[in-house]
C-alpha cells in the first residue's frame, strides 16, 4: 500500500434542523463508508460532524490510489466448437492470442489499473448528496424551475472537499466544490480558507464555530449547571435539551433569566412545558426542591453587552406565554369539572363510538364494575364511578387546549382545587398511566379501576367496531393501551376473567380477535422480562385459561422448569411419544386389567406406576395453583419414561403389546398436557 | 435597543417597504378582502405559481376571529398585521438579505440572538406546504420564513422565498413594550401628541370579538358560505381565476367566523375545510390553465 493522507467534506447549508443532526451524521457515515468500500477503499477512521449550519465528515489514513486488480475471467475449453470461443472473445474483448491456456481451459485476464482516490471521491460526494436520506427535503432557487432539481433538507450552500492539501473536484447542480467555507453567522464574515482536514476544527473555532458536538453539550451542560448554581439554585437537569440546544448553535452562551414569582401560582408542569417544548429553557429548583422563578436559556453569540439585552428579551417573552398560562388556569378555576364533563358530548371519540360523554358514560360503568366484582380491591366504587365521570373534563379546558401533553395532570389539580378526594384527584392525574411499556405503572386503587376501565373500553370498543390495528398502522395506540392494559393487570395482580371483563364492556358478543391480538402483546412486553413466547403459547393454547395472571404464573413456572437439564429431558422425551403416536390410531389409556396378561417388561411397569401417582399429583397440584408442584410431579416421570424408551421397543411384534405400549405413551403425553401443550414449545 | 430612538409602527412599516423596495420587490398594497394571512394576498397565492419572476413586499391586515380577547390580552388580537414578501425564485442570499431588514429596523444581531428554528409550514385551506423556519430574537419568533414546495397542490417551479414579519411582535420587541395596545403607532411632533396602538384599534378589538363570539348570525353565514361556494364555482366554469379566488377567500373568513360562533363541530371541521380548499385549488389549477402553465 502506498502514501495515505486525510480527507475533509463539508456540507454547508442554511439552518439544519437540530432534531435531524444525529442522524445525519449517522447517515453521512454510512453513505461515505459504502462508497469506499464499492471502491476497494477503506479509511482508518471516519468522524462525522453537524452543526446547525454544516454536516461534515473527516476520514483519516486514506491511501492516495486504490490497488491495482487483474480479473480472471473463465472461457471455453481447449477443443471446444468454435461459436464458444468467438462468443467468449465477443464478451472479453480480446483476440485468442490474448487468453491464458491452464489446464486445458482458456483464461481471460483484463489488468486494472488503480484508480485515484481523488477521482473515486470527486464520483462518490454528488452520489452521497443525492442520495441523502433527509426525512424532509425542498427545493429552492433558480434551478427548482424543474422538480428533478438538487433536494437538500434546507438549500445548500457550499462543498468544501479537501483530500490532502487538494480540493477534490466536484460539481452538483452548479454547486462547486472548495476549500472555503463560513464561520459564525454574527461574529465572523467573508470566507476562511482550510488547508486539509486537520486544519478544520481549528480554524472554524477561530472563527466562533464549535464544530463538535459533544463540545457544544458540556458547555451548555456546563454552563447552564453554573448560572443556575451562582443563583443559588440547582438545575433541573435535561439531556434532551442540551442536545437539542446544541443543535441550534454553534457558539453556545447559557445564561439565567427570571420571571415573576406570582407566575409560580400556576402548575410546575405547565411551567416547565412552557420553557422546555416552547421556549427550549432549563428550569431551576430553589435549595429545598421546589420550582424556582428561573430559567436557563442558550443564547449562540457572545453579545457586546455580556446578554443583558438577550436576557431581558427572553425574560419578556417567557413573561407572556405565563401570562397566557396563568390567564387559563384562572379561567378553567372558575368552571367545575362536571360542568366541563358536559361539554364532552359535543366532542367526537370516534365517528363510530359516539362523543366523549359516552366514552365517559361506559368507562364510569365499567370502573364501578371492576371494583363491585372484586377485581380491584381496596377501592370505593362510588370514588372509582366518581373520577371516572370526571376524568377527561380536562379535555374541554383552556390550559388542555393550549397544552395537550397535560391533560390529565390538569384534571387532577382541577379536581383538588374543586374539593376532590386525593383518591379521586390521583386517579384522574394518572388515568392515562402507563403510556407505553417502561412508565410508571398505578397501584392506587382508584386509580386502578379508571385506568383499566379506559383502556379495556377503548380497545373492547375499537376491535368490536371492526378496527383493530394493522401492520404498521395503528391510528388509535391500540397496541399501547393493550400494554398498558396487561401492565396494569399484572403488576396489581388482578385476577379476573378476560373474558369476563371483555363482555362487561358491552361491546359485543366475540372477542376472538382481541384475545388473541392482547395474548400476541402479552408477548412482546413479556420479552423484555425474558418470558418465553412459545410458552405463553403453550399455556394459553391449553384453552379455558385467560386469567392472564394465573397464565403468566404457569409460563414461569414451566420455564424454570424446562431451562433444568431434567425438564429439558422430559420435553424431549414428550416430542419422542407424541412423534411415535402421530402416525397410530387413538387408543385407550385405561391399562389396569391388561397389565397382568400383557406386562412383561419391567420398564413397562415402572412407568405405569409411576403416572399413577404423578397424574392425580400434577392435577391436584393445578387446581391449587401451585405451578412449581405441578412440574414437580411431572418431573417424577423423567426417569420411568427415560428407561421405558431405553428398555422396550414401542412397536413390538405383538400387537397386543404394541397397543398398551401406545396406550401407555399416551396416558403419558396427556399427563404432561395438563400442564401445557408441550408441542408448541420450541427446541 | 440600538442608538436611535425605536421605530414607530408606522415607520417600522416604512422602513421596510424602503428596504425591500430598494431590493426591487413591488410594494403592493394589502388586499381589500377579509383574510386570515398575507398568504392569501393573490401577490402571494397565484404568483407563486408559474415560471415567472415576482418579487413584491406588501401589508396584509390579517383576521383571526378565535384569536380575539377583546381588547383584554395583551399580546393577542383578532385582527393585526402581516409585512409579507414574496421573492420568486428564492435568491440564493435570501438569509442574508432578510437579516439585512432586521438591521434596518434597528436590531443588532450582535447584541441579539437571531436563530433560525425549525419550522415547516403548512395551510391545509390553500392546499399548500413549505420547509423553512421561525425566526427567534431572543427567543421571540418574529418571522416565518418559508420556501413554498406546493401551493393549490401544484409543485411550485420555481421555488419562492416567503417571509412573513409579525409587526406587532416585532413593534413590541423595538419599543420595549408589554401590550401591544400601548404600542407607539407615529411619533408625537411639537404640536401632536404620538397615537398609539391602541387609540387606533381597541374598540375594534372589543367590538369585533363581541361580534364574532356572540353577535354574528350564523344562518345567515351558513348561507353565505354556500353562496360564496357556488359563485367560486360558476366562475370556474367561466375560467376567472382572480374571482373564483376571491370567493374562496370569502368563504375562508366565513369558515373562521362560524369556528369563533362555535357551531362548527369537529368532525364537520374537516369537512368545511376540505371545501375551502377544493375552491382555491379549483382557483389555482385555473390560473395555472389560464396562463397556459404545465402543472
Amino acid at each position: 500500500m502506498g502514501s495515505v493522507t486525510d480527507f475533509l467534506l463539508e456540507l454547508r447549508s442554511e439552518e439544519i434542523p437540530a432534531r435531524m443532526q444525529v442522524k445525519a451524521k449517522e447517515d453521512l457515515a454510512r453513505l461515505f463508508n459504502d462508497a469506499l468500500a464499492k471502491a476497494g477503499l477503506a479509511a482508518v477512521s471516519v468522524e462525522t460532524i453537524a452543526t446547525p449550519r454544516r454536516l461534515a465528515l473527516i476520514a483519516t489514513g486514506l491511501p492516495m490510489a486504490t490497488e491495482a486488480v487483474s480479473e480472471e475471467t473463465k472461457g471455453p475449453k481447449l477443443g471446444a466448437p468454435p461459436q464458444a470461443m468467438e462468443g467468449f472473445l465477443r464478451k472479453t474483448g480480446l483476440t485468442q492470442d490474448q487468453l491464458i491456456e491452464r489446464d486445458g481451459v482458456y483464461f481471460a485476464v483484463v489488468e486494472k489499473a488503480g484508480r485515484q482516490t481523488a477521482d473515486v471521491l470527486a464520483e462518490a460526494i454528488p452520489a452521497i448528496i443525492r442520495a441523502f436520506p433527509w426525512p424532509k427535503s425542498q427545493r429552492w432557487g433558480a434551478a427548482s424551475a424543474s422538480t428533478e432539481s438538487l433536494r437538500w433538507v434546507r438549500p445548500l450552500q457550499d462543498i468544501v472537499a479537501l483530500l490532502g492539501d487538494d480540493v477534490v473536484p466536484c460539481e452538483i447542480d452548479g454547486i462547486y466544490s472548495g476549500a472555503e467555507t463560513m464561520g459564525h453567522r454574527f461574529h465572523h464574515s467573508g470566507t476562511i480558507h482550510i488547508a486539509n482536514a486537520a486544519d478544520y476544527a481549528a480554524k472554524l473555532r477561530d472563527a466562533h464555530v464549535l464544530v463538535h458536538f459533544s463540545e457544544r453539550c458540556r458547555i451548555i451542560r456546563d454552563g447552564a449547571n453554573a448560572a443556575a448554581e451562582a443563583a443559588g439554585l440547582n438545575l433541573v437537569e435535561d439531556e434532551g435539551l442540551v442536545i437539542e440546544n446544541a443543535g441550534l448553535t454553534e457558539w453556545p452562551v447559557p445564561m439565567l433569566g427570571r420571571f415573576d414569582p406570582g407566575f409560580l401560582a400556576v402548575p410546575q408542569e405547565v411551567i416547565q412545558l412552557t420553557a422546555r417544548v416552547n421556549q427550549k429553557y432549563f428550569v431551576c429548583h430553589d435549595k429545598a426542591g421546589k420550582l424556582a422563578n428561573a430559567f436557563v436559556c442558550t443564547a449562540n453569540i457572545d453579545a457586546h453587552d455580556n446578554g443583558a439585552a438577550i436576557v431581558a428579551g427572553n425574560e419578556k417573552v417567557l413573561a407572556a406565554r405565563l401570562s397566557d398560562a396563568k390567564f387559563f388556569w384562572e379561567q378553567d378555576l372558575k368552571v367545575a369539572l362536571d360542568d366541563q364533563a358536559k361539554k364532552l358530548a359535543q366532542i367526537t371519540f370516534h365517528e363510530k363510538l359516539g362523543s366523549v360523554a359516552d366514552k365517559v358514560d361506559r368507562v364510569a360503568n365499567l370502573a364501578r364494575w371492576l371494583v363491585e366484582e372484586g377485581i380491584v380491591k381496596g377501592a370505593s366504587a362510588d370514588d372509582a364511578e366518581r373520577a371516572a365521570r370526571l376524568c377527561k373534563a380536562d379535555l374541554v379546558t383552556g390550559m388542555v387546549g393550549e397544552f395537550p401533553e397535560l391533560q390529565g395532570i390538569m384534571g387532577g389539580y382541577y379536581a383538588r382545587a374543586q374539593g376532590e378526594s386525593d383518591a379521586v384527584a390521583d386517579a384522574i392525574r394518572d388515568h392515562y398511566k402507563p403510556v407505553g411499556q417502561g412508565d410508571d405503572v398505578p397501584t392506587a386503587p382508584v386509580t386502578v379501576a379508571v385506568s383499566l376501565a379506559d383502556k379495556l373500553d377503548t380497545l373492547a370498543q375499537f376491535f368490536a367496531a371492526g378496527m383493530p390495528p394493522t401492520g404498521s398502522k395503528d391510528p388509535f395506540a391500540l397496541r399501547r393501551a393493550a400494554i398498558g392494559f396487561l401492565s396494569l393487570l399484572l403488576q396489581n395482580d388482578l385476577r379476573c376473567s378476560l373474558k369476563g371483563m371483555l363482555v362487561a364492556t358491552g361491546a359485543g358478543a366475540s372477542f376472538a380477535i382481541l384475545e388473541e391480538f392482547l395474548i400476541d402483546r402479552l408477548k412482546v412486553q413479556q420479552r423484555e422480562a425474558g418470558v418465553r413466547h412459545d410458552l405463553i403459547d403453550a399455556v394459553f393454547s391449553l384453552g379455558g385459561e385467560d386469567d392472564l395472571v394465573r397464565l403468566l404464573a404457569r409460563v414461569k413456572a414451566l420455564q424454570a422448569y424446562i431451562s433444568t437439564a431434567e425438564g429439558a429431558n422430559l420435553l424431549a422425551a414428550y416430542k419422542r411419544a407424541a412423534n411415535i403416536l402421530k402416525g397410530s390410531d387413538p387408543v385407550s389409556p385405561v391399562l389396569d386389567t391388561a397389565r397382568d396378561a400383557l406386562m412383561a417388561d419391567p420398564a413397562d411397569i415402572a412407568l405405569l406406576g409411576a403416572l399413577d401417582i404423578a397424574e392425580p399429583q400434577a392435577k391436584k397440584a393445578l387446581e391449587a395453583e401451585q405451578f412449581e408442584d405441578a412440574m414437580a410431579a411431572l418431573a417424577t416421570l423423567r426417569a420411568p419414561i427415560d428407561r421405558f424408551f431405553e428398555e422396550v421397543m414401542v412397536n413390538d411384534e405383538d400387537a397386543a403389546k404394541r397397543a398398551f405400549r401406545l396406550g401407555l405413551l399416551a396416558r403419558f403425553r396427556d399427563a404432561v398436557s395438563q400442564v401445557a401443550d408441550f408441542s408448541k414449545i420450541e427446541g | 435597543m440600538s442608538d436611535v430612538a425605536p421605530l414607530s409602527f408606522q415607520d417600522l412599516i416604512l422602513t421596510l417597504h424602503d428596504y425591500w423596495g430598494k431590493q426591487g420587490c413591488a410594494i403592493l398594497q394589502p388586499y381589500d378582502m377579509e383574510m386570515g394571512a398575507g398568504t392569501f394576498h393573490t401577490a402571494t397565492t397565484l404568483r407563486a405559481l408559474g415560471p415567472e419572476p415576482w418579487n413584491a413586499a406588501f401589508v396584509q391586515p390579517s383576521r383571526r376571529p378565535t384569536d380575539g380577547r377583546y381588547g383584554e390580552n395583551p399580546n393577542r388580537l383578532g385582527a393585526y398585521y402581516q409585512y409579507q414578501v414574496i421573492l420568486k425564485p428564492s435568491p440564493p442570499d435570501l438569509q442574508e438579505l432578510y437579516l439585512g431588514s432586521l438591521h434596518a429596523i434597528g436590531i443588532d444581531p450582535l447584541l441579539h440572538d437571531i436563530r433560525f428554528v425549525e419550522d415547516d409550514w403548512e395551510s391545509p385551506t390553500l392546499g399548500a406546504w413549505g420547509l423553512g423556519w421561525e425566526v427567534w430574537c431572543d427567543g421571540m419568533e418574529v418571522t416565518q420564513f418559508t420556501y413554498f414546495q406546493q401551493m393549490g397542490g401544484f409543485d411550485c417551479k420555481p421555488v419562492s422565498g416567503e417571509l412573513t414579519y409579525g409587526l406587532e411582535r416585532l413593534a413590541m420587541y423595538i419599543q420595549n413594550k408589554d401590550s401591544i395596545f400601548d404600542l407607539v403607532y407615529n411619533n408625537a411632533t411639537a404640536d401632536r401628541p404620538a397615537v398609539t396602538y391602541g387609540d387606533i384599534f381597541l374598540e375594534n378589538e372589543r367590538q369585533m370579538s363581541s361580534y364574532h363570539f356572540e353577535v354574528a348570525d350564523t344562518d345567515m353565514l351558513f348561507d353565505a358560505f354556500k353562496k360564496a361556494t357556488a359563485e367560486c364555482e360558476s366562475c370556474l366554469q367561466h375560467a376567472l381565476p382572480i374571482p373564483a379566488y376571491e370567493q374562496a377567500i370569502k368563504a375562508s373568513h366565513i369558515f373562521n367566523v362560524l369556528q369563533a360562533r362555535g357551531v362548527i363541530s369537529v368532525q364537520e371541521r374537516a369537512s368545511y375545510m376540505g371545501r375551502v380548499r377544493d375552491l382555491a385549488k379549483g382557483s389555482c389549477q385555473a390560473w395555472m390553465e389560464k396562463n397556459g402553465w404545465a402543472a
